[in-house]
C-alpha cells in the first residue's frame, strides 16, 4: 500500500509529523476513496465461493446430511461434510499450549450451539454457493440445550482458582462493617459487530498456503492454518493490510477459516467464504454474560472496609473463556479486606471471546455501580467517595503505580464538566419532561506488554519504508510508525512508506489489549535508528562521500538532509548521499526482544500470548485510568435515555499522536453508550438461539444517540510502560461508561438499573 | 440457484398485467423486496419493475387534499413544502422513518407494502413456523422472544406488529389507497390477522397501488407524529402516534381530534375511543390522560411487549397535549 497525503495541526507545538503531533490517518484517502483493497476483494484466477451451512439445533447429534439436491444444483463443484472434508489436526491454542495429537473437523457431528458449521458447498459462484446451501438437508437427533445463565440446568459452574484474589479476612470484615451494601450487577452477550464480517480467500500453491483475511494477528493465526494442514510455518502466508473493524473478534483462525482452506487444498483453487451478518453472530464470540454480586462493608464515612465479589460467566459446552470480572474490582480501591472468586458456567453457545476490553469492562461494571450505591448509602458525593477510597498502591499487588494519573483525571473531568453544580438528590434535575441526571464513573485498563520487530529501510530516493506483520484496523499503526520513523530518521512523513499485514515481514504479536502502539513504536524506533546510523556512518567513513572529508564524528539528519551539526561542510539530501557512495538502500531490522532470545523464544513470542509480560512484573503496577463524567436525559414518561453531555479524562501515558488517541477514546465511549443502552443479544429459550442476529435488531448507536464528548488527556510519559512513555489507549475509554450511565440514571430516576442495557421498559 | 426473470414495466397497465401472474411481483424502491428475498421469505419468479416509471411519482397538493403517487420517494414527501404546512403528521412520520439512504430509495407504495419485521418471519431456515410466511405452519413468536410484537389487533395465528410510520398518519387523516380506479380507505386496505395473516392487504391479484390521497382537514394541518424508540434514529417505534387537533374558536374545546398508534399493534390502529372521549371536551392535561388510556382498550400482552400497553397512551397523551401547546 502507499500512503502518502497527511493534514495535521501542530497546535500543541509539536510538528504534526513527530511522535506526539497530530498527524491524520495516512491511510485515510485510501479508505475514503475506495483505492484500499480488503482482504476478500483480491482477485483470482479460479476462484471459488463457499457457503456455510448452520446447525438450527443448539444440542444434539446430526443423524444425517442428504446433500443430493445441493450437488445437483447448477455450479457446485462440492459440498462438504463431516464426512467428505480433509481430515486436519488439532491446532494448539493461543497460549501455545501443545494440542491433543486428534484430528480437527470444522464441521460438526456433535450439536453445542445453534449456528455451528456443519457443512459447506463450494461453487462457481456466490450466488450458487448461497442457494445450494439452502438445498443441503441436514436432521438431528435433538437433546435439551442450556440455553444461557439463568437456565436450569446450568448449575453454578466451574470454579477458576487462577481468578481468586484475597487479602485479609474480607467476610468477617463484612459482616462486622457498619454499613454494607450487595447488588448483582449483569450484562448480556454483547457483540463485536464489525462492518467488514468475517471472512477470507484461500489459496494452495503446492504445500505452500496463502490466506487474504483480516487479521488481528497475522503471525498467530498464520501457526494456526500451519498445524491444522501440517506444513512448515513458513509456508503459511497470511496478508491483510486493512481490516473493517475488529474488536477482538479477528485474532484467531476459526472453523471457518478451516473449512475454505481445506476446501482449497481438497479442490486445488481459491476459494473465498466470508460469512453472512447473521453468521457473524453465532460463528464465533462476542463478549459473554456475566453475573456479578458485589458486597462493600464501609464505615459511615465512606471508607471502605471490605469488598467481596463473585462473579460468574458464561462458556461454551467445550470451550472455555474466561472473563476476568475480578480485574478492575481488585485494584480500583483501597481496602484492607479484600475477596473475589469466579466460576465459569457451560451453555450451549458458541465459546465467547474478546471484546474490548475484555474483564476490566464487565468487572467496571459491577465495582463502579457499587461503589455509587455506597456513595448514595453513606451520603457523600460519589466523585468525594472515590477520592475517600483513592488506592495510593496498587492494592494487590502490593505494588507501586508506575503512573496513575486517576485523581488528576477526577480533578480535570469535574472542572470540565462541572460537578460542582450537581444537586445530590435524585430526580433533583429535570427540564420539562426531561428528568436530568449527571454520574461518574472510573476506569482502567492494564499495560499488556511484549516484543516486536520492524525493519527500515531507507531508499535511494531518500524515502524510508517500514515493514511489520503488525496491522492496523483503524486505530492507526499506519499513521504512528510513519511518525516514528519520520522522527527517528530526521526526514517528513510524507516520505515514510508504511507497509503492514503481510506476515512475511518482520513479525509482531497479537493486536490486542492495546498493546501494539508501545510495542511497535519500541521495534521501529529501534531499527529506524539503527539505520540511521548506518547512514551516518556511511557519510562519515566512505571514501565517496561528500563528508569524508570533514573527519566528523556525527553528522545529523533533518528534513531529509545530511549536515555536520555545527553546519558547517556540505550539506547533501539523503539521496545524494546515497548515490556519492553507490548505495541502492539501507536496510536495518530492529527488535525489542531481549538481546539473548532464540528462534525458538522468538517464535512463541510472535505466534503465542505466552511471553507477553506481566504489567506487575518488577516493582510496578502499569495501568492505564480514565474517569467519566456522564449527563443523561431520561423521558420521564417514557424511560428512554439519551446521553446529553460526556467529559472524559484519560490517563494513557504519553500520546503518539494525540488526534488518533483521542479517537480512540471517543470510540470507546460510543461503544459504551451502545452497551449502556441498547446492546443485548436475545435469546430464544426454546431454540437456544439469538434472534436479533443482524444490525436491524442488535441495535448499536447511531450518531443521533452520540452527544459531543470532550475528552481530556492527563497522561504523563510512563517509561515503565512502554520504551517512548505510552500505556494502552483503545480498549481504556469504553471501561466505565456503561456505570458512569447507569449512575447518572440513578440519578436521574432515582432507579437504580443494574441489568444491561437500560432499555426503556426497565425505567418506565 | 434458484432463477427469476426481470422485467422493466414500460407503463403502469403493463406493470399491472405482468404482476397479476402467478410468482410475479413489483419491485419498486426494493429496499423490502430485496431484504426479504436474500432472507429466503421473497421467492418471486418474476420482479416486475416499476421503479422508473414516470407519472407515478407525482405529489400534488391542492385545497381539497394531497394526492401521492406511488412512486414517490420516501425523502421527497417528507421534504415536500405544501406536505410539511398542510399534514405535518406525514412528513414527521417519513423522516423519522429508516434511514436517509433508504428514505431516498423507497417508494411510498413499497412503504404501504412492507413487511413484518417479526424476527421468526424473516428467518426461515431456524423457524420453521410462522402462519404468515407458510399458512398452517404455526407461530413461532408465540411462547419465544416478543419484545416488538404487537398488543392490539393480534390473533392466536400471528401476533407480528405492523411497523411502519407513514400508514399510521395516513390512517388518522382518512386518507384513500387508490388501486387504479378502485378507492379503498387505508383502514381497510390494512387487513387483521385472524386466521389469515399471510394476507395483510386488500389488494387482489393484478392490483397495484397507484397512488394515495389524503383529504384537507383542520386537524390534518395541526397534526404531528411522535415516534419513541430505543434507538434515537433508525429504528422502528416501541410505540408512536399521528395526532391532528382542530379546536373551537374559544381555543381550548376540541373539535376534531384524529388518533392513531403505531408500533403497537398488527395494522396501523386509530384509536377512536379516544377521540370520541374528548371530541367537544375542554383541551386540559389531565382529561387527556384519562382519554389516552382509552387507546390500549383490549390489549393483550406477550410478557416482554407488556411495556407497550404502558407507553402506548403516555405518547398519545404527550402527542395531543404538545398539539394544543398544553405539554
Ligand atoms: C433497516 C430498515 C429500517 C427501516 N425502518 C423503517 C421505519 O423506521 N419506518 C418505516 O415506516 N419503514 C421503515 N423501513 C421500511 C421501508 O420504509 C420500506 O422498506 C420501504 O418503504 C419500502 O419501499 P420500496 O419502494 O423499497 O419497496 P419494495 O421493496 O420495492 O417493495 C415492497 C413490497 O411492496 C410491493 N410493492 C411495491 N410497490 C408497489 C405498488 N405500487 N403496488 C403494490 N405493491 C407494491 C412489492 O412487490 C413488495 O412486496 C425500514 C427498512 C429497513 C430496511
Ligand atoms: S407473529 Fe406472525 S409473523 Fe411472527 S412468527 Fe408468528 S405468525 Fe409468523
Amino acid at each position: 500500500m502507499t500512503v502518502h497525503t497527511r493534514h495535521g495541526d501542530a497546535s500543541d507545538g509539536v510538528l504534526a509529523e513527530a511522535v506526539g503531533g497530530r498527524l491524520s490517518r495516512v491511510d485515510g484517502p485510501a479508505k475514503i476513496t475506495g483505492a484500499a483493497r480488503y482482504a476478500v476483494e483480491q482477485q483470482l484466477e479460479g476462484l471459488l465461493y463457499g457457503a456455510l451451512v448452520e446447525s438450527t439445533i443448539a444440542a444434539g447429534k446430526v443423524r444425517a446430511i442428504d446433500v443430493t439436491q445441493a450437488e445437483a444444483a447448477p455450479g457446485v463443484v462440492k459440498v462438504l461434510t463431516p464426512d467428505t472434508i480433509m481430515s486436519l489436526r488439532t491446532a494448539s491454542d493461543w497460549f501455545g499450549t501443545p494440542p491433543p495429537d486428534k484430528p480437527y473437523c470444522p464441521l460438526a457431528r456433535d450439536i453445542t450451539f445453534s449456528g455451528q458449521h456443519v457443512a459447506a458447498v463450494i461453487a462457481g459462484t456466490f450466488e450458487q454457493a448461497v442457494a445450494a446451501a439452502a438445498l443441503v438437508k441436514v436432521s438431528y437427533d435433538e437433546t435439551p440445550a442450556i440455553v444461557d445463565l439463568s437456565d436450569g440446568k446450568a448449575g453454578d459452574g466451574i470454579p477458576i482458582d487462577a481468578m481468586t484474589k484475597e487479602w485479609g479476612d474480607a467476610a468477617s470484615a463484612f459482616a462486622s462493617a457498619p454499613v454494607r451494601i450487595c447488588a448483582a450487577y449483569n450484562t448480556p452477550r454483547e457483540y463485536q459487530a464489525p462492518m467488514e464480517p468475517h471472512g477470507l480467500i484461500a489459496h494452495w500453491q503446492g504445500d505452500h498456503l496463502t490466506v487474504w483475511e483480516p487479521s488481528q494477528w497475522l503471525d498467530g493465526m498464520a501457526r494456526t492454518y500451519a498445524e491444522w494442514f501440517e506444513v512448515p510455518f513458513e509456508n503459511v502466508r497470511l496478508v491483510s493490510p486493512y481490516i473493517g473493524g475488529g474488536f477482538g473478534s479477528k485474532a484467531l483462525a476459526l472453523s471457518h477459516g478451516a473449512v475454505a482452506a481445506g476446501a482449497a487444498r481438497m479442490l486445488g483453487r481459491p476459494v473465498r467464504l466470508v460469512m453472512t451478518r447473521p453468521q457473524t453472530f453465532t460463528g464465533y464470540g462476542g463478549r459473554a454474560a456475566t453475573r456479578q454480586t458485589v458486597t462493600i462493608g464501609a464505615g459511615h464515612d465512606g471508607v471502605i472496609q471490605s469488598i467481596v465479589h463473585r462473579g460468574v460467566n458464561e462458556t461454551s459446552i467445550d470451550g472455555m473463556w474466561v472473563e476476568p470480572l475480578g480485574s478492575v474490582t481488585s485494584i480500583m480501591y483501597a481496602t484492607p479486606n479484600f475477596s473475589s472468586k469466579q466460576n465459569v458456567v457451560r451453555v450451549n453457545s458458541v465459546v465467547p471471546g474478546a471484546m474490548r476490553a475484555p474483564g476490566e469492562n464487565p468487572s467496571a461494571f459491577g465495582i463502579e455501580s457499587a461503589i455509587d450505591e455506597l456513595a448514595y448509602e453513606v451520603g457523600i458525593d460519589p466523585l468525594e467517595i472515590r477520592l475517600r477510597n483513592y488506592a495510593e498502591q496498587d492494592p494487590h499487588a502490593k505494588k507501586a503505580w508506575s503512573t496513575r494519573q486517576l485523581r488528576e483525571a477526577f480533578a480535570a473531568g469535574a472542572e470540565r464538566f462541572g460537578w460542582a453544580r450537581r444537586t445530590p438528590q435524585p430526580r433533583s434535575m429535570r427540564d420539562g419532561n426531561h428528568l436530568i441526571g449527571w454520574g461518574v464513573a472510573a476506569g482502567t485498563y492494564p499495560v499488556r506488554r511484549a516484543y516486536g520487530e520492524a525493519r527500515v529501510r531507507i531508499l535511494a530516493d531518500g524515502s524510508v519504508e517500514v515493514e511489520s506483520s503488525s496491522i492496523d484496523m483503524g486505530q492507526g499503526t499506519y499513521t504512528i510508525l510513519a511518525q516514528t520513523a519520520a522522527e527517528t530518521v530526521g526526514v517528513s512523513a510524507d516520505d515514510v512508506v508504511v507497509k503492514l499485514g503481510d506476515s512475511r515481514f518482520p513479525r509482531a504479536g497479537v493486536t490486542g489489549g492495546s498493546r501494539l502502539a508501545g510495542v511497535m513504536t519500541g521495534a521501529v524506533y529501534k531499527a529506524a535508528t539503527s539505520a540511521l546510523d548506518q547512514l551516518v556512518g556511511l557519510a562519515i567513513s566512505d571514501p565517496r562521500s561528500p563528508f569524508h572529508a570533514l573527519q566528523a564524528n556525527t553528522l545529523v539528519v533533518a528534513n531529509g538532509r545530511i549536515a555536520s551539526p555545527r553546519g558547517e561542510g556540505p550539506d547533501v539530501s539523503i539521496a545524494e548521499l546515497l548515490k556519492s557512495v553507490g548505495r541502492d538502500q539501507i536496510e536495518a531490522t530492529g527488535d525489542t526482544m531481549p538481546a539473548n532470545s532464540t528462534a525458538e523464544d522468538r517464535y512463541k513470542n510472535y505466534t503465542t500470548i505466552a511471553m507477553s509480560l506481566p504489567h506487575t512484573e518488577g516493582d510496578y503496577s502499569r495501568h492505564s485510568w480514565c474517569a467519566h463524567f456522564v449527563e443523561v436525559r431520561v423521558d420521564e414518561d417514557f424511560g428512554t435515555v439519551r446521553v446529553s453531555r460526556v467529559v472524559s479524562a484519560l490517563d494513557s501515558g504519553r500520546l503518539y499522536n494525540p488526534k488518533l488517541a483521542e479517537s480512540q477514546w471517543k470510540g470507546g465511549i460510543i461503544m459504551g453508550i451502545g452497551q449502556a443502552l441498547l446492546e443485548e443479544g436475545i435469546v430464544d429459550r426454546r431454540h437456544g438461539r439469538i434472534v436479533n442476529d443482524n444490525l436491524a435488531d442488535y441495535l448499536v448507536p447511531t450518531n443521533a444517540d452520540i452527544p459531543d464528548i470532550e475528552v481530556i488527556s492527563v497522561g504523563i510519559p510512563d517509561l515503565h510502560s512502554s520504551a517512548l512513555g505510552g500505556k494502552g489507549v483503545g480498549e481504556l475509554a469504553i471501561v466505565g461508561i456503561a456505570p458512569a450511565i447507569a449512575n447518572a440514571v440513578f440519578h436521574a430516576t432515582g432507579k437504580r438499573v443494574r441489568d444491561l442495557p437500560i432499555t426503556l421498559e426497565k425505567l418506565i | 440457484m434458484r432463477d427469476f426473470s426481470y422485467l422493466r414495466a414500460t407503463s403502469a397497465e403493463a406493470a399491472r398485467q405482468a404482476a397479476a401472474l402467478p410468482g410475479a411481483m413489483l419491485l419498486a424502491g426494493g429496499t423490502t423486496l430485496i431484504d426479504l428475498a436474500k432472507c429466503g421469505v421473497a421467492q418471486p419468479d418474476t420482479l416486475v419493475d416499476i421503479s422508473h416509471l414516470k407519472g407515478l411519482d407525482r405529489i400534488e397538493v391542492g385545497e381539497r387534499g394531497a394526492t401521492i403517487g406511488a412512486l414517490a420517494r420516501m425523502g421527497h414527501v417528507a421534504d415536500h413544502a405544501d406536505i410539511k404546512s398542510r399534514f405535518p403528521a406525514v412528513s414527521e412520520a417519513l423522516w423519522q422513518a429508516a434511514s436517509a439512504q433508504i428514505r431516498n430509495m423507497a417508494t411510498i407504495g413499497g412503504n404501504l407494502m412492507q413487511r413484518t419485521r417479526c424476527p421468526y418471519f424473516r428467518d426461515p431456515s431456524n423457524f420453521s413456523a410462522c402462519n404468515k410466511r407458510e399458512p398452517g405452519s404455526g407461530c413461532s413468536a408465540i411462547g419465544g422472544v416478543t419484545r416488538g410484537h404487537a398488543v392490539l389487533g393480534a390473533s392466536e395465528a400471528c401476533i407480528a406488529m405492523y411497523p411502519g410510520d407513514l400508514a399510521v398518519a395516513l390512517v388518522a387523516f382518512d386518507a384513500i389507497v387508490h388501486l387504479g380506479e378502485r378507492r379503498l380507505l387505508v383502514d381497510d386496505f390494512f387487513l387483521l390477522p385472524g386466521e389469515t395473516p399471510d394476507r395483510e392487504h386488500a389488494i387482489e391479484p393484478g392490483e397495484m397501488v397507484t397512488a394515495i390521497e389524503i383529504p384537507s382537514s383542520a386537524a390534518a394541518r395541526r397534526s404531528t407524529y411522535l415516534k419513541v424508540r430505543d434507538r434515537q434514529s433508525y429504528e422502528f417505534a416501541a410505540a408512536s402516534a399521528a395526532v391532528g387537533l382542530e379546536l373551537e374558536a374559544d381555543g381550548r374545546t376540541i373539535r376534531d381530534l384524529r388518533v392513531a398508534l403505531g408500533g403497537v399493534a398488527t395494522k396501523p390502529w386509530r384509536a377512536r375511543a379516544v377521540e370520541d372521549a374528548l371530541k367537544g371536551k375542554v383541551l386540559e392535561p389531565d382529561a387527556v390522560r384519562a382519554a389516552s388510556l382509552l387507546a390500549v382498550e383490549g390489549a393483550v400482552d406477550h410478557g416482554a411487549n407488556h411495556y407497550k400497553i404502558e407507553l402506548a397512551p403516555r405518547v398519545v397523551a404527550r402527542a395531543i397535549l404538545k398539539l394544543g401547546d398544553a405539554a
